[in-house]
């Protein structure tokens, strides 16, 4: 932190103002002026949460993405029919058991049995042909897309949130001060913010995982040299194909997430691979901090854009895409 | 693949200089298939009623020129871009914008002749811009990068009403008259097809052994060398966009004029995805791999309906096959239905002699 400082002291300076600025807004009492320019507080804190929480969302499809590429230097996009799988399996079992958690668990299972066996019978076969293996998952997204309109059609579903979950909660910001000086709290939907911090759980689980453990080395240096690893005796297969599981099981968990916040229906697997595409090439491939920063990016300019500038949020997006892409390629936490 | 041109230039009878340079440059014209192929798409309005003509023949050449483009920049410069299909919709989106329509409130009521250089002009630029921040990585990057630039033209379209009119789109789309033709009739149509992609693929046949493909096939095989030899990598990758992003315009000013609408349906991902599919399957490592490719594809799309039903299947499942089709591609072939058809050919034919020393003649 303090080596990027000292590297770049302009771009630190606009960051720390950017988030200054951010931070103002969120917890202080607009004044009149703003709020006739830019409309009203409850508006801005909605969609600011609404971009994080999705950020949240977006961090679990990322996730896994950014791993199963630094690992093995596989660009999944087949990613999204994972997404969309694990939330029609996470809806059929919460409908059959009525258990939200239940559904969590199984949908994670069921995903990353999937992914071992595309890892044991698709991607071994091909290892080191990267346009090749593209090619294959590209094939694979088709075929899954197709099989799973025909199981599921094309309704929307929408997973049941559990009791204990819903409905609002009062959170400590303000939005407005009435007439006569009570504050007025904003109220949101607890389920998005639980959700908000078991991502952020997962992501702190998975940074730790990797940074303090054993197996968690052994990734990190087939990140950097998988060939060497291979030649000190690991078994490099091996940890393909528990990698390999486990995006593909985080990708099944952000699908039941998906599915109890927004919905799961065809075409849902196209938008969560391009979200991840985006989270990635801004965060930098194959790093776990850098999915976590992009995703926050691309959820706050998306609901931000939405609410502001309905008609070309999605140039927000692509924007933040464009310039990352233009000021640093490697994308912004990458090492490279 | 030079093996064999080399094989069809020693065919040739000792003729004038002239003769052998034009062979040369053009192996095709001493390819009796190649005539016959030619004769058979030049009387097909005979042959063919206008089902055929537009609905097989006509959309396969329009996607086979989409995917010409797409092949131009992977066989030649080994660059996967997914935006072709967005290029192209990009292009029909303005010929729409720009030209007559009958969105009276977006379209911009220009003459047809006014409207399609300008689309065309904008496709390039929009193309080569796009293609400037994808070769700014490498390799397997550009896919994920030009699959993010066609989605998010496809999520722009569908919710931008300025220009774009929304999910709906802009319909009735008017299709140019001169010289007292209604050119969006019939056979007139599909000769204006023909004549388009014959000209591409004219265009790119001759460009990939022009000193300028050349030198991109020098930057697809080694970048670093072709920099120390003094070439600007870049800047020939970025040229190949530009090129390829005009082709793929082309292709889709045909294909608003074919469909008479546009929306953001014709821009889907899934269709970016299935120009892909037509150059893989069809191969990319020539100009002819596209439109066999588009050729298949189309046959699959109108006919696996009926054919899966006689089957006792569900009609539906066209996207299956397609997928699956793609796969089994992939998996045995690496060079689509051309590799497959000339590996074949190598194994029934006896190995031709000589041809070592005529490729150095």
């Amino acid at each position: 932190m303090s080596r990027f400082i000292e590297r770049h002291p302009a771009w630190a300076l606009i960051t720390i103002i950017a988030i200054a600025v951010l931070l103002w807004l969120v917890v202080a009492v607009w004044p009149p002026g703003l709020e006739a320019a830019i409309g009203r507080k409850r508006v801005f804190l909605n969609a600011v949460l609404n971009g994080i929480t999705l950020g949240g969302l977006y961090f679990l499809v990322a996730s896994g993405f950014t791993l199963i590429f630094g690992l093995m230097r596989n660009v999944n996009l087949a990613h999204g029919s994972l997404y969309l799988f694990g939330g029609y399996v996470g809806y059929a079992i919460s409908v059959w058991t009525g258990s939200w958690v239940l559904s969590f668990v199984v949908a994670f299972l069921a995903v990353a049995l999937v992914g071992v066996v595309l890892q044991i019978l698709v991607f071994r076969r091909m290892e080191g042909q990267d346009l090749r293996q593209t090619m294959v998952t590209i094939g694979l997204s088709i075929v899954f897309a197709d099989l799973m309109l025909w199981a599921f059609g094309g309704d929307f579903y929408q997973i049941q949130t559990p009791n204990w979950l819903v409905g609002p909660i009062q959170l400590p910001l303000i939005t407005a001060v009435k007439s006569f000086g009570d504050p007025v709290y904003l109220q949101y939907p607890l389920v998005r913010l639980v959700i908000f911090v078991a991502s952020v759980v997962i992501g702190v689980a998975m940074w730790l995982a990797l940074n303090r453990t054993r197996v968690g080395m052994i990734v990190r240096a087939g990140v950097d040299d998988r060939d060497i690893l291979a030649a000190t005796g690991v078994r490099i297969q091996l940890v393909f194909v528990l990698v390999f599981a486990l995006g593909a099981g985080l990708a099944g968990i952000a699908g039941v997430v998906g599915g109890t916040f927004q919905s799961i229906s065809p075409g849902e697997d196209t938008r969560f691979l391009l979200a991840s595409l985006v989270v990635v090439i801004v965060g930098g491939m194959g790093s776990i901090p850098g999915a976590a920063l992009g995703a926050v990016i691309i959820g706050l300019a998306e609901q931000l854009g939405s609410v502001y500038i309905p008609t070309y949020a999605i140039v927000v997006t692509f924007l933040i895409m464009v310039l990352v892409l233009a000021l640093r390629p490697q994308g912004l936490l990458a090492r490279r | 693949m030079s093996l064999i041109q080399g094989a069809q230039l020693q065919a040739t009878q000792p003729g004038s200089a002239v003769r052998r340079a034009i062979a040369r440059a053009w192996p095709e014209l001493n390819s009796p298939a190649a005539w016959l192929v030619a004769l058979i798409l030049v009387i097909m309005p005979l042959i063919a009623n206008g089902f055929f003509l537009i609905e097989i023949f006509a959309t396969t050449l329009i996607l086979g020129v989409i995917a010409l483009s797409l092949m131009f920049l992977a066989g030649y410069g080994g660059m996967v871009s997914l935006m072709q299909l967005t290029i192209a919709g990009f292009a029909g989106y303005m010929v729409a914008v720009i030209g007559v329509s009958g969105n009276a409130n977006i379209s911009m009521g220009w003459p047809w002749w006014l409207a399609t250089p300008m689309a065309l002009a904008l496709a390039t630029v929009f193309g080569t811009l796009g293609g400037a921040l994808a070769v700014r990585t490498e390799g397997i990057y550009t896919i994920m990068i030009t699959l993010a630039i066609g989605a998010a033209f496809y999520y722009f379209t569908n919710q931008n009403w300025a220009i774009f009119n929304g999910h709906t789109g802009i319909n009735t789309v008017a299709t140019p008259h001169f010289l007292g033709v209604n050119w969006r009739s019939d056979i007139p149509f599909y000769y204006l097809t023909l004549g388009v992609a014959a000209v591409c693929y004219f265009a790119v046949q001759y460009l990939s052994r022009a000193p300028f493909g050349l030198a991109l096939q020098g930057v697809r095989d080694n970048p670093r060398r072709m920099a120390a030899l003094g070439f600007n990598v870049n800047a020939h990758r970025v040229a190949a966009y530009a090129i390829a992003s005009f082709i793929a315009g082309l292709g889709g000013v045909l294909q608003v004029w074919n469909y008479r609408q546009i929306s953001p349906g014709s821009v889907s991902v899934g269709a970016c995805i299935d120009i892909l599919i037509i150059a893989v399957v069809g191969g990319i490592t020539r100009p002819i791999g596209p439109f066999i490719g588009a050729f298949i594809f189309v046959m699959l799309r109108t006919f696996a309906l009926d054919f899966l039903v006689k089957f006792g299947l569900d009609g539906n499942r066209f996207r299956l096959l397609i997928g699956l089709g793609f796969l089994a591609i992939v998996f045995w072939s690496s060079d689509g239905v051309v590799g497959l058809w000339e590996s074949w050919r190598r194994r029934n034919a006896p190995a031709p002699t000589g041809t070592n020393g005529s490729r150095h003649g």
